[in-house]
């Protein structure tokens, strides 16, 4: 199989796209298409400092090597879960995201949150010592994330909050909304989630690049990554649906990439439209002083009453 | 013979099977997986020859 550009050994072939590409050919093309689709969602501008969420997972460190190849003012942002559950997943993770750093941008800065040594207890801990938490781990682990990026953001000065999320995390999530018929979700989705209110801009410039090239991207460069995925998330629906859409792509090419953009443009251009709770009132928080719906303290603050 | 790894698991096929047959025949998608033969990504169309070694990275990962 040749390379659609110089004719030398291709590495991949993009079916959807028609391009069988060399690695060196697979480099260019995978940065100049999250060039564009920065550009096209005006995701952020090149002056800008972009805070990048880095879990050591092929996504997150692959997206923070391509911002800084594209020359952003890019940071890591590593938030320490104290996950261990037998296989010391967060220690892991951490080291994958330092050992990035150490062997290909030895310039970059990487922020670490230790959410056990800041506020004393890990994930799985306050999963099993709250009502939110209680049976699903990852419901406190989602908010918790949320607020320590919102608070770094917001602290450094960052124009966005870069997540690694790729198109069959975006279509999976499409999937299942549209399946139980979220339309509050559906009203929302979308690879840019405005700033409002002090809660911080969020970008996902993989939103058009298929999971199949992200981690393609990783080898290729040399990226060594956390391959076991964190053991609460084992099983999920998620990984369901991207399973059964994979299946649904190895017989329609360009499925899941047609599914994806056409919701956007049929949203986009009003064919569909989905209600749309109201705008909610945002008050600071009494404690930490980050933007809630509720009158005294956030869902993270008491998470720790 | 050709060594095949895929996560915890090794096992054998014959030389000369492309390695999209590989992975077809392992019961497992295309779409859903990537080859690496001596620590370099490779096509899907690669024949893999008698002595190598063809790890099978799974791509689906996240999902909480």
């Amino acid at each position: 199989m040749k390379c659609s550009k110089c004719g030398g050994l291709a590495v991949i072939n993009l079916r959807q796209h028609r391009l069988r590409l060399c690695a060196e050919h697979f480099v260019e093309w995978f940065a100049r298409f999250t060039q564009r689709t920065i550009e096209t969602y005006k995701m952020f501008a090149p002056e800008d400092k972009v805070l990048v969420a880095v879990s050591g997972g092929k996504d997150s460190l692959a997206l923070w090597d391509v911002l800084l190849a594209l020359g952003y003012q890019a940071e890591g942002m590593y938030i320490g879960l104290g996950i261990d559950e037998g296989i010391d997943y967060s220690h892991k993770s951490l080291d994958f995201c330092r050992r990035f750093v150490a062997e290909h941008h030895p310039d970059a800065v990487l922020h670490v949150v230790d959410v056990e040594s800041e506020y004393g207890q890990g994930i799985p801990t306050l999963a099993r010592t709250t009502q939110r938490g209680r049976g699903k781990p990852c419901a406190v682990c989602g908010l918790v994330k949320r607020h320590i990026m919102n608070r770094v953001a917001r602290d450094g000065g960052f124009a966005a909050i870069a997540t690694g999320h790729n198109l069959d995390d975006e279509v999976a999530v499409l999937m299942q909304n549209t399946l139980h018929w979220q339309t509050g979700y559906l009203a929302r989705q979308a690879p840019v989630l405005a700033e409002r209110d002090g809660l911080a801009r969020k970008v996902k410039p993989f939103a058009r690049i298929y999971e199949r090239e992200a981690a393609a991207y990783a080898l290729v460069r040399g990226i060594d990554y956390i391959y076991d995925e964190c053991p609460f998330a084992k099983g999920s629906t998620t990984n369901f649906y991207k399973e059964l859409l994979n299946q649904l792509e190895l017989n329609s090419t360009g499925a899941k990439q047609q599914f994806y953009l056409d919701f956007l443009r049929a949203r986009e251009a009003g064919k569909v439209a989905f209600e749309e709770a109201g705008p909610v009132e945002l008050h600071p928080c009494q404690r930490c002083g980050q933007p809630t719906t509720a009158a005294g303290l956030c869902a993270f603050c008491r998470l720790w009453e | 013979m050709v060594q095949v790894i895929y996560r915890d698991k090794t096992w054998e096929v014959k030389p000369g099977s492309t390695v999209r047959h590989i992975i077809e025949s392992s019961n497992l998608n295309p779409e859903s997986i990537l080859a690496v033969r001596d620590g370099k990504l490779v096509n899907d169309a690669t024949i893999a020859r008698d002595g190598d070694t063809i790890k099978l990275v799974a791509v689906v990962s996240g999902g909480c």
